[in-house]
């Protein structure tokens, strides 16, 4: 194998002419300068939620953190709002989803499946919803009409099945669970509803994986039904909070300093809220961070089953 | 006993294995039932609730008990300064959005496709597609603290040369700029996925061929990478134009303030003012609504001339 690779190389560096050399050399620089202008506001926002607060204001912080301290951390862990709110939107999250697999797995299989009779009824159903909705207003009257404002399940019960994602799925069941699999089961005894729990679900670990990486983070980073439907503060899932916090930056700093001192003392307070909003950028992403390089294989495979059906 | 070798045996009659079916079929429906009675409620009802667009919403008499007032709404909308204004920068941002945004990936994806390095190219795949899970209030809170006239890191940059720092936010004349390339910068690498997907079902033998015969790496782009992903291009790009005037509420208003609002006020932020501020609930699903027939028009526009064009229709 490893003889064959190496022959391909040698084989690529003869036939390499001037003009491929010249557009490869291009390739790199400019895939190169890509990837910087992705990385570096990335990589820049976390040696900035490390660094001193007057360094960041100053702009030292260039390469590397300045002043490396994590009070900018400690002052988000010191935020109750921010703390509270967190633990909401895990709630939220961990629910919206539970909801979302429960109902789009099952309607996925049995659209996958050939013979199924309220296939195209079904089929059309959903897709009717692709490209004509109510709109904000009316969906809101029918929340509001359920008595569902100002509750969790406002933000998962409307959203529950996303035409797309189930497609996704239908079309893994699709190409993964065969008919004749379940006709074998079937000889033995096996109903179509043991045979999804027992039989089709163990095997389909990896689309499960795909719709609960695409439900959960739009879960995690969506604030639209927040927005709409929520009222009390201490409901608010995180998002909500960072809305307040980075885009319309209500911190409690309206007292007007006097001394020379307490001028200073507000102004090094200032710095450090800077500071934190970069700290909070990065506690904010964690859940989705760590779960990056999982996430990242996953999705890619949820696109490639989803362009199959293309 | 007998049954079971009807079942097996290929000229079985039709009827029983339609009884057969149909019962095997019924834990299937009850497998749709859960989602279709959800759907139903929240997105069938509100169908039908739209027609407080066409009613004076009164909140005691609730919607079928509100007053008929046919197209006053959509006059009123037509009329108002509002209406040029919203739909032309909905218009214009969702153009530029589109000019810029859907060419990008596809290059994107060529050149990560024809490039040599694979290893290298996994850490630039890898390192790109990581904005697109960052949230929008994230992505817009990175950009104002960015372009902060004070603290931020781009106008420390320009004061550093003397020169007198911007305040980005504040000037409409950067809003639409600001706005379509963040969109770029996160969701490049992530839009070019599915192209490089559809890239590397390419038979080699064809790129093997075309280089036996002398053909450079630019050629073996234009002649045979092009071509392929040519199909899927066209699908996506017809889905764009379908939404064409409903980008996201979420990224505009987050970046909305009382300073670039003439540039920022598109209309889906506006349905949200109009109906759930000022509590005009009549008036916003008609706003919302004349948005939906638009896009559905578009929609079947943009899909007729892919099918003469290309022979590529959605539908």
């Amino acid at each position: 194998m490893k003889k064959k690779e190496k022959e391909i190389i040698v084989e690529k560096k003869i036939k390499r002419c001037k003009e491929d050399v010249i557009f490869d050399t291009i390739l790199f620089i400019v895939l190169t300068l890509i990837l910087i202008i992705v990385a570096y506001p990335l990589w820049w926002v976390i040696i900035s939620s490390v660094s001193a607060p007057a360094a960041v204001s100053g702009g030292r912080v260039v390469w590397l953190p300045v002043g490396f301290n994590l009070n900018g951390y400690k002052e988000v862990f010191e935020n109750d709002q921010v703390v509270s709110s967190f633990i909401n939107s895990v709630i939220y999250t961990v629910c919206g989803v539970l909801v979302n697999l429960a109902v789009t797995l099952p309607t996925a299989y049995a659209l996958s499946r050939e013979k199924f009779s309220g296939k195209r009824f079904i089929t059309m159903f959903y897709i009717i919803t692709m490209f004509f909705g109510g709109g904000l207003i009316p969906t809101y009257l029918v929340v509001k009409g359920c008595g569902l404002l100002n509750t969790m399940w406002a933000l998962i019960l409307p959203g529950c099945l996303s035409v797309y994602n189930m497609i996704v799925a239908r079309t893994f069941f699709k190409s993964n669970i065969s008919e004749e699999l379940y006709e074998a089961a079937e000889i033995d005894g096996c109903t179509q509803g043991k045979f999804f729990f027992q039989i089709a679900l163990p095997l389909s670990g990896a689309i499960t994986a795909i719709m609960v990486l695409y439900y959960g983070v739009g879960h995690w980073n969506s604030y639209f039904s927040a927005l709409v439907y929520l009222s009390d503060q201490d409901k608010y899932p995180l998002q909500l909070v960072l809305r307040s916090i980075l885009i319309t930056n209500q911190t409690a700093l309206s007292q007007t300093a006097t001394t020379a001192e307490a001028r200073a003392a507000l102004q090094e307070k200032k710095q450090l809220i800077e500071v934190m909003k970069y700290s909070l950028i990065i506690i904010s992403s964690i859940p989705v961070l760590i779960l990056y390089p999982f996430i990242q294989k996953h999705f890619v495979k949820g696109v490639m089953v989803g362009s199959v059906k293309g | 006993m007998k049954t079971k070798v009807n079942k097996t045996g290929s000229v079985q009659p039709k009827k029983k294995s339609f009884l057969q079916t149909l019962k095997k079929d019924w834990s299937l429906w009850t497998f749709c039932i859960p989602g279709m009675i959800l759907t139903f409620i929240f997105s069938y009802i509100p169908m039908y609730g739209v027609q407080i667009a066409f009613r004076k919403f009164n909140a005691k008499a609730g919607i079928w008990g509100s007053k008929w007032v046919g197209l006053q709404y959509f006059e009123r909308f037509i009329n108002s300064p509002y209406f040029e204004r919203t739909i032309a920068n909905t218009l214009i941002l969702s153009l530029y959005s589109l000019i810029v945004g859907f060419p990008i990936p596809i290059i994107l994806a060529l050149m990560l496709n024809s490039f040599r390095h694979k290893r290298y190219r996994k850490v630039i795949q890898t390192v790109t597609y990581a904005p697109n899970f960052i949230s929008t209030i994230v992505m817009c809170g990175m950009l104002i603290l960015f372009m902060s006239p004070t603290v931020g890191i781009i106008n420390n940059v320009i004061k550093s040369f003397g020169f007198e720092p911007i305040n980005f936010m504040a000037k409409k004349e950067y809003w639409r700029h600001i706005y379509v390339w963040s969109g770029v910068w996160q969701g490049m690498g992530w839009s070019s996925v599915i192209y490089f997907a559809a890239l590397s079902g390419i038979s080699p033998e064809l790129h093997e061929a075309a280089k036996c015969d002398g053909a450079t790496k630019f050629q073996l782009i234009r002649y045979i990478d092009l071509p392929s992903i040519l199909p899927t291009a066209t699908t996506l790009l017809i889905m764009n134009c379908g939404s064409i005037l409903s980008i996201g509420f979420e990224k505009a208003y987050a970046l909305q303030n009382d300073l670039n609002l003439s540039v920022s006020e598109i209309i889906s932020t506006y349905v949200y003012k109009v109906g759930l501020i000022d509590n005009n609930m009549s008036y916003s699903s008609a706003i919302g609504l004349f948005n939906t027939i638009v896009n559905m028009v578009m929609l079947i526009v943009v899909n007729k001339a892919a099918d003469k064009l290309s022979g590529d229709a959605l539908f």
